[in-house]
C-alpha cells in the first residue's frame, strides 16, 4: 500500500519537474529569442539554462533552503529527546534517520526537506520544542517524516527554487522589455513573440498555481499518515491547534519558503478560506479530516 | 511453435519477478527484525544501571527487573513475551522511583531515565514496522499463485511479535 503511494508519488513528481523544466526552457527559449533574434542562440540557452537549474536545484535544494530559514544542527547531547522521538518514528517507517535541524524563533513551525530519504532534513523551531508535549512533537515529526517518505521534499524544494527562479527571471525580463525597443519585420516571428509575451508573463502564475495544489493536497495525505505511523491522532490534533493558535509570525519564513511549514509560517493567511491561492488547507479543515479517520 | 515459446519465455520472466519479490520482502522482514533485536538490545544495556541506581530505593523491584532481563529467550514468540514482561517491570520502577526526589533530581538518572523510555519507545515503533512487514510478506506468499513458488521455494509464514494488545504507549512516565 504505502510503496504503491510511493511510486505514484514519484511518478507524479518527475512529471511535475519535466513540467518545470519545460515551462523554464520555453522561458528562457522566449527570452533569448527575444533577445538575440536567433533560433539556434536561443534553443541552446534555453536548453542549457533548465538543465543547470535543474541539476542545482536537484542537489542543492535542501542547503539553499536550510541557509534561506537559518537553522544549525540539533546534536544528540543538546536535543535528547527530540532525537530519540526521531529515531523511533524511523523504526516505524523503516527510513533512515533524517538529519535534525534546530530554527532559534519563538513560533511555532517544522518543515522538512531534501532530495530523498537518504539525503533529508527536518528542521523545527525551539518554540514548538518549548511549547508542545512529547506526543504533540510525535504527531509533528511523523507528518515531517511522511513528506520524506512521500518524497514531497523533493518536489517542494525543487519547486520553490525553480519558482523563485522563474519569478527572478521573468521580473528581469519586463524591466528589459519596457527599456529595449525593437523594430522587426519578420511576421512569422512577431506572432512567435506575442504568444512568447504571454508565456512569459504567465508563467510565474502557472508555476505558482501548481506548487500550491500540489502542496495543499500532501498536507493531507502527510497528516493522515502521520497517525498511520503513530496510530495516536490526539498527539497531531492538539499540535495543530497550539500551532494554529500560536499568534507569532516566524522570522526567518517569506512567501516563497512557505509551503514548506506544517503550518502556514505567515499568520496573516492562516485564517483565508480554502482557495485556489492558498499554499495550506486550513487547520480546521485539516483536523476535522483527521478526526474522521477510523 | 513460436506461440509456445512466447508462453514459456513470459512464465519465465514472471517467475523471475515474483522471485525477486519474495525474496526482497523475505529481506525486509530480516531487517525489521534485526532492529527491534537492536532495540531490545539496547534496553539490556540500560537495564543494569538502572537496576545499580535504584538498589537502594526499590530492592525489590529492582531484583525483579533484573531477574527477568537475566533470562533466556530464543524463539520470537518467547520474546515478545519476555519483552513484554521487562516493559512492565520497568514501567514499575520508573513509576517507584519517581515518589524519591533525590532520585529525580540526579541528572545521570533523568538522563537514564530520557533514555529508557525512548527505547521502550523505539521497540514499540520497530514492533510496529516488523508485524506491518511481516504481514505484507506472509499475504503475498499465501496469495495464488505466489504460493506454490514459495513451497517450492520453502518460504513458510513467519511470526509476528506479538505481544497482548495492550497499546504501544506503556510507558506513561511524565518527563
Amino acid at each position: 500500500m504505502i510503496l504503491r503511494d510511493v511510486r505514484n508519488n514519484k511518478i507524479k513528481t518527475a512529471f511535475i519537474v519535466t513540467c518545470f523544466f519545460i515551462i523554464v526552457a520555453l522561458f528562457v527559449y522566449f527570452l533569448s529569442l527575444w533577445l538575440f533574434d536567433n533560433v539556434v542562440i536561443a534553443v541552446t540557452i534555453g536548453l542549457t539554462f533548465s538543465f543547470i537549474s535543474a541539476f542545482a536545484s536537484y542537489y542543492n535544494s535542501d542547503k539553499i533552503v536550510l541557509s534561506l530559514n537559518g537553522a544549525r544542527v540539533a546534536t544528540r547531547e543538546e536535543f535528547l529527546q527530540l532525537n530519540d522521538i526521531l529515531e523511533g518514528l524511523c523504526l516505524a517507517t523503516g527510513l533512515p534517520k533524517p538529519k535534525l535541524y534546530i530554527m532559534e524563533d519563538s513560533a511555532m513551525n517544522a518543515f522538512a526537506t531534501g532530495r530523498n530519504p537518504e539525503h533529508a532534513v527536518i528542521c523545527v523551531t525551539t518554540g514548538l520544542l518549548s511549547r508542545l508535549d512529547k506526543y504533540e512533537i510525535e504527531g509533528v515529526l511523523a507528518h515531517e517524516l511522511s513528506h520524506i517518505k512521500n518524497y514531497d521534499i523533493l518536489l517542494s524544494t525543487i519547486t520553490i527554487v525553480m519558482v523563485g527562479f522563474i519569478v527572478i527571471l521573468s521580473d528581469a525580463f519586463s524591466r528589459g522589455l519596457i527599456r529595449g525597443s525593437k523594430d522587426d519585420d519578420d511576421k512569422a516571428s512577431g506572432i512567435l513573440m506575442i504568444i512568447g509575451l504571454i508565456f512569459i508573463i504567465l508563467s510565474p502564475i502557472f508555476a505558482e498555481l501548481m506548487k500550491l495544489a500540489i502542496s495543499r493536497n500532501r498536507e493531507y495525505l502527510a497528516d493522515s499518515q502521520a497517525v498511520e505511523i503513530t496510530r495516536n491522532k490526539d498527539g497531531l490534533i492538539n499540535a495543530l491547534r497550539k500551532l494554529d493558535t500560536d499568534s507569532e509570525a516566524l522570522e526567518q519564513a517569506n512567501k516563497s519558503s512557505s509551503s514548506l511549514f506544517i503550518v502556514n509560517p505567515l499568520v496573516n493567511e492562516r485564517k483565508k478560506k480554502n482557495s485556489l491561492w492558498s499554499t495550506h488547507p486550513t487547520t480546521e479543515s485539516r483536523i476535522e479530516r483527521l478526526q474522521n479517520i477510523k | 511453435m513460436y506461440i509456445v515459446l512466447g508462453i514459456i519465455v513470459i512464465v519465465i520472466i514472471f517467475i523471475i519477478f515474483l522471485y525477486n519479490r519474495i525474496v526482497s520482502l523475505n529481506v525486509r522482514c530480516d531487517n525489521a527484525w534485526a532492529s527491534i533485536d537492536n532495540q531490545l538490545k539496547r534496553r539490556t544495556d540500560l537495564i543494569p544501571n538502572l537496576v545499580e541506581m535504584t538498589k537502594g530505593y526499590a530492592k525489590y523491584e529492582s531484583e525483579t527487573l533484573e531477574k527477568i532481563v537475566s533470562l533466556r529467550a530464543n524463539s520470537i514468540s518467547e520474546k515478545a513475551k519476555q519483552s513484554e514482561e521487562v516493559s512492565k517491570s520497568l514501567t514499575n520502577l520508573l513509576a517507584i522511583s519517581e515518589n524519591y526526589p533525590e532520585l529525580k533530581a540526579d541528572k545521570v538518572f533523568s538522563n537514564l531515565q530520557i533514555e529508557l523510555v525512548g527505547t521502550e519507545d523505539k521497540i514499540a515503533y520497530a514492533r510496529q514496522f516488523y508485524n506491518d512487514t511481516v504481514q505484507h510478506f506472509n499475504t503475498t506468499i499465501m496469495m495464488f499463485p505466489n504460493n506454490i513458488l514459495a513451497n517450492m521455494l520453502k518460504f513458510k509464514e513467519k511470526e509476528y511479535f506479538k505481544v497482548s494488545d495492550e497499546d504501544k504507549k506503556v510507558v506513561e512516565v511524565k518527563l
